[in-house]
């Protein structure tokens, strides 16, 4: 394949949104996981909760602070490399992600601070009020940018003049019914992302028997959450189903791997497919099961890829994997979730050790989950950028070069590859230096708007920073 | 509606360039000393505050794309390798506040990419605004000029212009907010970098002169320009008389004062273009249903609110920071 100037702008933009994804949809989870922390922390008096609460602040920062960095890049990008899009869709666009920077990131900014140092200097109504605040802020930016992506996929309210998407219907933009069954998608997806973290780390510290009153809090909650989110997630993956199927009957037919029109049509569990022969080998197949799932009927015809121009279909082995990870993932995190709820429930967790090793080796499963749903959405969406409207080869720079653009993703690469090694290696020493660090007390001159000074490691005690240094 | 999203854009990129400019100055100067205690001191004046302070870019971003998409699609795509190298110098110098205490082995890592990152986002932001003065490329609305249109002698000269400008402006934050020897030093300096600021602004006259550039000919029509300039010239004269008094407060907002002087001579001799001399404010403008959507939620409601925090910010961490009470 040739490194056009096309295919490395798409290489770039996935890999700098990808990278980004990943901390935002950890911060939103373990945001909302806070606020019910400091309100059963309050409501109980229990100093535990208080304790575990703490730990995960220091961990949240980190991982906020990433993701601030990051965003910056996507702000510029769509000007960059794909300044057709950005002129063409900028009247929709532009505000859509303007209202995030205006409602989300200075409400994140401020009321972060309070969070990290404000706790002595507020009432404690407040300082709850204030945690509800930041993941309200996540919650708004997740919110705008699933508005705009939406509407990427299924572009509604608007009327084309002088080449320009103009809008002439913002509620049925702010209200398009395929943003409201995506937008609870993600957002569940970040929920069990948090709940799975927070999980896993309280079965690594009950395997290590370190932190018990903490570790037993998180490992609860954590399951517990996630057993309740998990189901509710298929019902929210159903609708989202629904909405490919009724809006993107191409991205449907890929992601199901269906090549030929069926009447009634079955499903593929799994396949090799063979683009080019357009056909599946090694099919495992369910009969009727596919316009049951489709159309909720026995009976209905479902379109296949090869009812479309070839050069209207998206490359389907990609949407066909990367969906069936994203399902493969949220069973197996289903079965550890319900089984570990189970062993709560019966008080046996500590002694099964093999559930506990499950739930810690299980915490990168949501990342997973959250980035091929995400490649399914997106290379489904394939070929175009907004989707039946603007091709993505004609929403690109049209004079960007190759060369220029490799440069940009070989600089992307480099540094994202530097930052995030050494931020995952801070992570990870908060991570195995235990709740006990904070039994230190923040410096009053600690500051906010600078997350990431909370993991220095002069504020552990010294028998942490010898525990974290493994000694 | 046009004329507020122009108004807001204005103070947003306004209040970026005299915020995140002062703490880039730092960062330039922060790359000429050694001295561990400086360093710290040096970061400290600005660790609380420069994370808002960079906001202002995406929020002047984020405008831009919505009230004129024109404008970010042709900008940014024109500006392709130069911004690349403003975002990696923004990001390594954005995470060295917080990586360079986690180690000492390592610290010249993230010392060299706050120093090297700070100077190159702002050398970059100079050559942009030279690059916007001499005029680019653009034929019907499209820009021609290639991966290096924008890069010329002129804009090279405007970029070591902004880079001094903004060290300047950083020498008399320090003045502001520290005590002792960093507050010394930069006592020394600011004389050093007001000379070689104006230096530089008779270089650019003159060369603009010479070119005959199409700006010149805006100064020449349009002689009620020159109130701009005479603010700057009293704001000049009143920095040398704080800083012979040593006076540590008003020398920063002298230098803003400049700054918003000189802000408002290029947005004045621009005018009606927004990218000059091709496209106007009229042309770029984003449809009425776009703008009035911003202006309804975000511009009438939300933009107070953030001027709000930022003055809190400010006012929460007002007057010197103290080294004694740090957490270092």
């Amino acid at each position: 394949m040739d490194l056009t100037a096309l295919l490395l702008s798409r290489l770039q933009f996935a890999f700098t949104v990808s990278f980004h994804i990943i901390f935002p949809s950890f911060t939103i989870g373990l945001a909302a996981w806070l606020t019910v922390l400091e309100a059963l922390h309050l409501w109980t008096g229990r100093p535990a909760y208080r304790q575990v609460f703490e730990f995960w602040l220091k961990i949240f920062g980190v991982a906020f602070g990433l993701g601030v960095v990051s965003g910056i890049v996507m702000a510029f990008q769509f000007g960059t490399n794909w300044s057709v899009l950005a002129r063409m869709s900028g009247p929709i666009q532009g505000p859509l992600l303007s209202y995030e920077t205006f409602t989300a990131f200075f409400l994140e900014a401020s009321f972060f601070g309070i969070l990290l140092f404000g706790r002595p200097r507020v009432p404690p109504w407040f300082y709850l009020f204030s945690t509800g605040m930041v993941a309200l802020g996540t919650t708004l930016s997740a919110f705008w940018i699933m508005a705009n992506n939406s509407w990427m996929q299924v572009p509604v309210g608007y009327v084309m003049e002088n080449g320009a998407f103009v809008p002439d219907d913002w509620l049925k933009i702010l209200f398009s019914p395929v943003l409201w069954v995506r937008f609870p998608h993600m957002l569940l997806a970040s929920y069990i992302t948090g709940a799975f973290c927070v999980a896993a780390t309280g079965a690594w510290y009950v395997l290590r028997r370190e932190f018990a009153s903490e570790a037993r809090i998180m490992l609860r909650m954590g399951l517990y959450f996630a057993a309740v989110l998990l189901p509710v997630q298929l019902f929210f993956g159903h609708l989202n189903g629904d909405y490919v199927h009724d809006y993107q009957p191409i991205k449907f037919a890929a992601i199901e791997g269906r090549w030929h029109t069926q009447q009634p049509a079955s499903e593929v569990l799994i396949a090799i497919p063979d683009p080019e022969a357009e056909t599946n080998h090694h099919q495992i197949a369910i009969p009727v099961l596919g316009s049951l799932i489709g159309s909720m009927s026995f009976t209905s015809k479902e379109v296949g890829l090869t009812d479309f121009p070839p050069q209207d279909r998206p490359p389907m082995i990609i949407p066909f994997y990367t969906f069936r990870i994203m399902v493969g993932c949220w069973l197996i995190m289903l079965l550890v979730a319900w089984t570990g709820s189970y062993l709560i429930y019966k008080e046996r967790i500590e002694q099964t050790r093999l559930l506990l090793w499950l739930t810690f080796l299980s915490f990168p499963l949501p990342f997973i989950a959250i980035l091929t749903g995400w490649y399914t959405a997106e290379v489904g969406r394939q070929p175009w950028t907004v989707y039946r409207v603007l091709r993505t080869a004609d929403a690109m720079t049209p004079f960007l070069t190759a060369r220029t653009a490799l440069t940009s993703l070989v600089v992307f690469c480099v540094v994202y590859s530097f930052i995030f090694a050494f931020g995952t290696y801070y992570i990870h020493r908060l991570l195995r230096s235990g709740p006990a660090g904070l039994l230190v007390e923040p410096s009053a001159a600690a500051i906010p708007n600078r997350p990431m000074s909370v993991v220095d490691e002069h504020r552990l005690t010294p028998a942490v920073r010898r525990a974290a240094a493994g000694e | 509606m046009v004329m507020f999203w122009v108004a807001i854009l204005a103070v947003s990129i306004l209040l970026y360039v005299l915020l995140d400019g002062f703490d880039l100055g730092i960062g330039i100067l922060f790359g000429l000393t050694r001295d561990e205690t400086r360093r710290h001191a040096m970061l400290s004046a600005v660790a609380p505050i420069w994370d808002g302070n960079e906001t202002w870019l995406i929020v002047a971003g984020v405008v831009l794309w919505g009230a004129f998409p024109v404008v970010y699609a042709t900008l940014f795509s024109a500006f392709y390798l130069a911004l690349l190298l403003m975002l990696a110098g923004l990001i390594l110098r954005g995470v060295a506040f917080e990586y360079r205490y986690k180690t000492e082995r390592l610290r010249w890592i993230w010392d060299g990419g706050f120093a090297g990152g700070s100077l190159v986002a702002a050398f970059i932001q100079g050559m942009t605004v030279g690059a916007l003065v001499e005029g680019l490329p653009i034929v019907n609305g499209h820009y021609t000029g290639g991966e290096f249109g924008w890069f010329s002698s002129f804009a090279v000269l405007c970029g070591i212009g902004l880079c001094l400008g903004y060290t300047l402006l950083g020498a008399c934050w320090l003045v502001k907010k520290s005590e002792g020897d960093v507050r010394e030093t930069a006592y020394r300096l600011i004389p050093y970098l007001s000379v070689g600021l104006l230096v530089f602004l008779v270089i650019v006259f003159a060369y603009a002169l010479a070119e005959n550039l199409r700006v010149v000919h805006r100064w020449l029509e349009r002689p009620y320009l020159f109130a701009f300039p005479s603010i700057g010239v009293v704001a000049a004269i009143m920095l040398a008389f704080s800083i012979r008094n040593r006076r540590d407060g008003p020398p920063f907002y002298m230098v803003a004062l400049i700054f918003a002087a000189a802000f408002g001579t290029l947005a004045i001799s621009f005018w009606p273009y927004m990218i000059p001399f091709s496209i106007t404010i009229e042309e770029a403008a984003a449809p009425h249903s776009s703008l009035a959507f911003m202006f309804w939620g975000e511009g009438l409601f939300v933009f107070p609110l953030m001027l709000l925090y930022t003055v809190i910010s400010y006012s929460v961490f007002r007057g010197k920071v103290r080294p004694t009470a740090d957490h270092y």
